[in-house]
């Protein structure tokens, strides 16, 4: 048994935020972070692993120096790294992300008991599309908004989130589940696994590695092979400047409260 | 390629997936009928509702009430509960066979699951929790003088194009894009609630829906897995979406999280609204995710808006700057938030909360 983490390396926009003159996103002054909810998925997997002593693979798809974030995730306990890297792969969107993603967990070789597992959604574009597309680009059943997983022999069952409350889901492997923050408390990496994380494979795969799988057509992957394209970006105007009350005392609170009155607002 | 990509003008008509829970609609059902009522007229095609489940029938007049002219109906008593093996192999046949052009989903969290997994089997495009679309050049251009820095009268823009142009905030709403999709079909986009308008509700529309119901192909070995139990949360949902006054609270109350929480309550209270919280306050575990408002939260367009410690990054500006009225009380004269706020207080919220609550109560009272 083992588990394929999907992650990816997200500008991090909870900070500051630089935008380029042409509308752009500054990414060269952002700091880079793991995205938020894929810890939540390293988390489970490295959780499971403790459980059971299964194998976790952790598999990002992006430029060189996701490298960086993939001997973090194998200091906080993963076994392996892939990286899946290259010009060919660039400006693809979550359809085409997702065709490379599935072609390069069928290289790594998904068993019957193996699960794939990734975050809900990754904070740069919020689109929660990669992981269903890939559960759908290898037949895998997917249980998305995991707040709970338990596991029984081959049977997971889940806590699905919804907004009104929650679905628990049976699911056998192989399957894929994506995860959201109330799963768990991701750990820190400890010093030993720093040191340890030296030793641990991390393997990049490019086009030649994986051009022989069905789902990597040149026509179906990177910028022109994306169904989606963008059409226009842009960035939205600052609102009219609004009114600074003068203090903030009960006067400043009585003559607001005044104002909303007068317009019938309260 | 894919068989969708080989003749376009084969695809017609704009649907609406319909998404029920245990019998009822929901909400955002009715912004997207409403809105897809826009999209067809301007496409010159039919909008057609589609609705899964076990025993729905009895809905189809209420969507057909908002705008839809059709109802694509699919019963089966596996399509009690959603599951993505189901309602995905459902979907998928019905488009195979009918061939929509235009296909939006609600951005819940069922939506967000059936989505991907349909655009991924059709090959074709999906954007994700659009917030505004056109068909019409024109308008679209309307759109994006109102909505974009663009210099828009110095730009080449095909007025004949007829693609749905879907547009979303991207990276924390720091940049809108608006994407197409040009080579296949369905044009799929899922659809942020909240966001579009609801039309008037017409009752002679309602009465004459016309009711079409394909071939459902579903046997249980198609569905791999299994709804154990459906719980619906104990707590009281906050309404945000349908909410006219939210309190909500950012950072700033995190010297005293349990305090800063209880007095926006009491304003809120006052107000007779809800209160929200920045994506740092559910971050930290402070509030429920149901109290987001922002990009990743929820957008809300209340009477009134109350920004209580929130600085105002452009992620929750995204989701509240439409509101009608913006309150900001922060300790930063600096915040961003003061940018979008029609009136500002540069003060303690701690301090000022208590204040603007009693104060408003006295209005209140001094009306009755």
């Amino acid at each position: 048994m083992k588990i394929i983490v999907c992650v990816k390396q997200v500008p991090d926009t909870s900070g500051k935020v630089a935008v380029n003159p042409d509308g752009t996103l500054n990414r060269a002054s952002m700091q880079t972070i793991t995205n938020p909810d894929d810890m939540n998925a390293v988390e489970a997997a490295l959780k499971l692993k403790d459980e059971t002593g299964c194998k976790v693979v952790v598999v990002s798809m992006g430029p060189p120096p996701a490298m960086g974030m993939l001997r973090e995730l194998l200091a906080m306990g993963a076994d392996e790294g892939v990286l899946i890297s290259g010009r060919e792969f660039g400006g693809s969107d979550t359809y085409a992300t997702s065709q490379i993603i599935a072609a390069g967990i069928n290289h790594i070789g998904l068993e019957k008991d193996d699960i794939v597992m990734c975050g809900r959604q990754a904070i740069d574009g919020d689109t929660a599309q990669v992981g269903p597309q890939i559960a759908e680009k290898l037949h895998l059943p997917q249980v998305t908004y995991a707040a709970k997983i338990e596991k029984t022999g081959d049977t997971l069952t889940i806590q699905r989130m919804l907004e009104d409350g929650y679905m628990t889901i049976k699911v056998k492997t192989p399957c894929l589940i994506t995860c959201i923050k109330e799963l768990n408390e991701p750990r820190y990496m400890s010093v030993g696994g720093v040191f340890e994380s030296f030793n641990k494979p991390i393997t990049v795969f490019d086009f030649n590695t994986l051009k022989d799988d069905p789902l990597i057509d040149l026509t179906t992957i990177g910028l022109k092979g994306s169904p989606t394209n963008i059409f226009k970006s842009f960035t939205p105007p600052p609102k009219g400047v609004g009114q600074m009350l003068e203090g903030a005392d009960k006067a400043t609170c009585d003559g607001l409260a005044e104002i909303l009155a007068a317009k019938h607002i309260i | 390629m894919a068989y969708n990509s080989m003749d376009l003008a084969a695809f017609k008509d704009v649907w609406v997936f319909c998404e029920q829970r245990e019998g009822k609609l929901m909400p955002t059902d009715f912004e997207l009928i409403s809105e897809g009522r826009k999209l067809a007229d301007e496409l010159g095609v039919k909008l057609c509702g589609l609705l899964l489940g076990d025993n729905v029938e009895g809905l189809s007049k209420e969507l057909a009430g908002y705008g839809a002219d059709k109802i694509i109906l699919c019963e089966s008593p596996l399509l009690k509960y959603y599951t993505t093996d189901a309602y995905a192999k459902v979907i998928c046949d019905a488009i195979e066979e009918l061939k929509p052009e235009v296909f939006l989903i609600g951005a819940s969290n069922i939506g967000r699951d059936l989505g991907p997994r349909c655009a991924a089997r059709l090959h074709t495009g999906l954007c994700a929790d659009c917030t505004h679309l056109d068909v019409d050049v024109p308008k679209y251009l309307d759109f994006l003088r109102a909505s974009s820095t663009l210099d828009i009268d110095n730009m080449k823009f095909d007025m004949e194009d007829r693609n749905l142009k879907m547009t979303r905030p991207a990276f924390g709403g720091h940049l809108m894009a608006t994407i197409i999709c040009p080579r296949f079909r369905p044009a799929m986009a899922t659809v942020r609630p909240g966001v579009m308008r609801r039309a008037e509700f017409d009752q002679k529309k309602a009465d004459a829906v016309e009711i079409v119901r394909p071939t459902v192909k579903l046997t249980a070995e198609d569905m791999h897995t299994e709804v154990v139990e459906v719980v619906k949360a104990a707590k009281k949902i906050v309404d945000l979406v349908g909410a006219d006054f939210i309190v909500s609270v950012g950072r700033g109350i995190s010297k005293n999280v349990e305090q800063g929480i209880k007095l926006a309550e009491d304003l809120a209270e006052a107000l007779g609204g809800v209160v929200g919280g920045s994506r740092a306050v559910i971050d930290n575990g402070w509030l429920s995710a149901d109290h987001q408002v922002g990009q990743t939260g929820k957008t809300v367009h209340p009477k009134v808006y109350i920004a209580l410690g929130i600085s105002g990054a452009i992620q929750h500006k995204a989701g509240m700057q439409d509101s009608e009225c913006i309150i900001a009380v922060n300790t930063n004269e600096s915040a961003p938030i003061f940018e979008i706020a029609d009136y500002g207080i540069c003060g303690d919220l701690f301090k000022v909360t208590p204040m603007l609550t009693e104060a408003i109560k006295a209005q209140k009272a001094a009306k009755q």
